[in-house]
């Protein structure tokens, strides 16, 4: 196994496609010449030319659109998007464009794309840099959404996203592309739908992905100790489809739930995956699922107020202790 | 109309005068094909009105030329799409009435097996690619589709249709710059009947001529009159050939009108009666009957035979699709995803 950063898992992931597969291309703001802006494709313009590594002017609508067309084509684009706060602008293309071309052409097209950018409160960004939109996504039918926390699971997720013949939007949290891990060696892919136990415990089911999964696996051991409860941590990896076998798997063990996530509370996918457990698991629970997302505001500039914002340790485990009546 | 001469520096003349060396089998082929379109949507209008077809619905008539000069440019490998009036353009391309007739009535046997109705034509394997319902969204997907083409060196090239209303949309301005700046075969085509559902371009746009903006991305652009099919044919043949020779995108502004609403559910307060009696005196089959019949290429009556035959085929079309099956419930969720 091999220690790498977050942002060098992926490039592997797209370098290690890239040669598999010619169809398969990277077009975004800044990719070629400047490396990337989070240097995510460092030397892959070196590496693949100009014709695979291209450069856009920055009108995300057009050229994620573009992209997309390419797609319905038989081409395979890597899309980034330098955040999703942009990517805003490009929805129409991912919305009304590749979410429907399967469907309105009675699957006489696909699109296989793979969008993917940072998402989530990088630090002291403000408000329009902070947001983590997935549930604009996971709300859409057609699209697959894949949020990796550790960057074994980055590399092997951005491969099967790129594999994958439907429209893929690959959440990136901008304050992991520095974060390291083991990546195991050779071909490593990671099934798309399929969940992983980050941590098993008895007592408390935690569920969380991208950078809070990162945090709560640091934190985990001690906290466990200092509740006296054991935190089982579930990282679903994919936020739609969910893999809810897995989920309620854990739940049947525990009985309890928290769910921590970044993002406006409102509607957020922690939502929809509490709804799922009190659907389908309601006779496992011993307490109602809690969940913790950010404070539903937009997000402040200042240091001092971001942190409260974000969840905390304080407000999770507040919420551990809510759901275990401790 | 203006003298393209005078216009910016990317603004083109095209060559005049190829439509007239078409074989006369093709002559009368598309001749044919505008009368079918045209007795096409005449049904369909009938159609909507009884209630057999339902949501929105956007006739082409009075556009033929439009749609007919721009197929016979085409290769049947190059790729056409479009927006949501595109009965008649889909017609063009190949694809089968009945297979549309049977779309917009929500039909298994529908071109789209019921999934998409009138909005959503598409037939991949006649170069027939839709089929989009949100203005505009089509133009930079179109633009994918070149890139692809380029990409694989197939040496097709891509058309794609776009309203008067819907010149403003950035994305529309965002595409014509990456089409310039990475060489997209790509020929861009305004279809411009001077409403935006009912709303006069004069009023809303800072850009006519419309394909002066062209001018602003480095494109060759040039208007024609799209209600005369000879002219039409031209300037499509024109602008296909150097979009493929050249791997660069071209604008074409077609002027024409549209003699129905902008859809089914529109009433045309915007237009009056006057006003729309003299765009119908330029219909374009009418003009190339008169052509036809002038040249010595058929006769007058020949070119009834024609008509009554659409007629009497748009009937059929018609009765076929009243009787074709519903599409089965597991349908709903079949294409949502590609099983993997």
């Amino acid at each position: 196994m091999a220690q790498l950063l977050f942002r060098d898992a992926l490039n592997q992931a797209m370098s290690e496609e890239m040669e598999r597969d010619s169809r398969v291309y990277l077009v975004g703001e800044e990719v070629a010449q400047y490396d990337g802006a989070y240097k995510v494709s460092q030397g892959m313009l070196a590496r693949f030319g100009e014709k695979r590594v291209i450069d856009t002017p920055i009108a995300e609508l057009g050229f994620v659109a573009v992209a997309v067309g390419s797609a319905l084509a038989g081409l395979r684009p890597i899309i980034e998007v330098m955040t999703y706060n942009f990517a805003i602008l490009s929805l129409d293309a991912i919305i009304n464009t590749a979410a429907k071309a399967h469907q309105m052409t009675a699957g006489q097209l696909s699109c296989p794309i793979v969008l993917r950018g940072a998402t989530g409160a990088g630090g002291a960004l403000a408000a329009q840099h902070s947001q983590s939109l997935e549930s604009q996504y996971t709300h859409i039918p057609g699209l697959i959404c894949v949020s990796p926390s550790t960057p074994a699971d980055a590399k092997g997720l951005l491969k099967s996203a790129i594999r994958d013949p439907n429209p893929v939007i690959f959440f990136e949290h901008e304050a992991l592309y520095s974060a390291k891990g083991e990546v195991p060696d050779g071909e490593h892919l990671v099934p798309i739908g399929k969940g992983d136990i980050k941590r098993e415990g008895g007592d408390v089911t935690i569920i969380a992905w991208s950078r809070q999964m990162k945090q709560l696996i640091e934190q985990a051991d001690a906290w466990s100790e200092e509740l006296g409860l054991d935190i089982e941590l579930v990282d679903p990896r994919t936020l739609r489809p969910l893999d809810m076998e897995l989920i309620l798997a854990s739940v049947k063990k525990t009985g309890r739930v928290v769910i921590v996530e970044e993002g406006f509370q409102f509607n957020h996918v922690g939502a929809e995956i509490a709804y799922r457990i009190q659907r389908d698991g309601f006779d496992l629970l011993d307490a109602p699922v809690e969940r913790v997302t950010n404070i539903d505001v937009p997000m402040p500039y200042s240091p001092a107020l971001e942190k409260l914002v974000l969840p905390n340790a304080d407000r999770i485990k507040a919420a551990i202790r809510a759901v275990c009546y401790k | 109309m203006k003298q393209t001469s005078q216009l910016g520096a990317h603004a083109h003349n095209f060559p005049r005068g190829r439509a007239a060396e078409l074989p006369k089998e093709t002559l009368l082929k598309m001749y044919r094909d505008m009368v079918e379109q045209r007795r096409f949507e005449e049904a369909t209008g009938r159609a909507y009105g009884l209630g057999k077809i339902m949501g929105f619905c956007h006739l082409y008539i009075g556009q033929e030329a439009i749609s007919v000069g721009a197929a016979a440019a085409l290769r049947p490998s190059d790729v056409m799409m479009s927006a949501y009036r595109i009965h008649a353009q889909a017609m063009a391309r190949g694809v089968p009435a009945q297979a549309i007739m049977d779309e917009l009535f929500g039909k298994a046997t529908g071109c789209v097996q019921g999934l998409g109705g009138s909005m959503h034509i598409f037939d991949i394997a006649k170069g027939f690619w839709g089929g989009w319902g949100l203005v505009g969204q089509q133009v930079p997907t179109a633009a994918g589709v070149a890139f692809a083409q380029k990409y694989q060196s197939t040496g097709d090239v891509t058309m794609v249709f776009f309203g008067d209303g819907a010149v403003h949309q950035g994305a529309i301005h965002e595409t014509f710059n990456l089409a310039s700046v990475w060489g997209l075969p790509i020929v861009f085509v305004v279809e411009n009947n001077q409403y935006g559902m009912g709303t006069a371009l004069s009023r809303v746009s800072a850009l006519e001529p419309l394909h002066e903006m062209a001018d602003a991305y480095k494109i060759r652009h040039y208007e024609f009159n799209g209600m005369d099919l000879l002219e039409s044919y031209d300037a499509f043949a024109d602008a296909v050939d150097y979009a493929r020779e050249h791997s660069r995108p071209v604008y074409l502004e077609a002027h024409c009108s549209r003699f129905r609403g902008h859809s089914m559910s529109d009433p045309g307060k915007y237009r009056t009666k006057e006003q729309l009696e003299e765009e119908k005196a330029h219909d374009p089959i009418p003009g190339f009957a008169a052509f036809l019949v002038d040249c010595g290429v058929t006769t007058h009556d020949a070119l009834e035979a024609i008509d009554e035959a659409a007629k009497g085929e748009m009937k059929l079309v018609l009765e076929r699709a009243e009787a074709a099956p519903w599409p089965d419930p597991e349908l709903i969720s079949k294409y949502v995803l590609v099983n993997s």
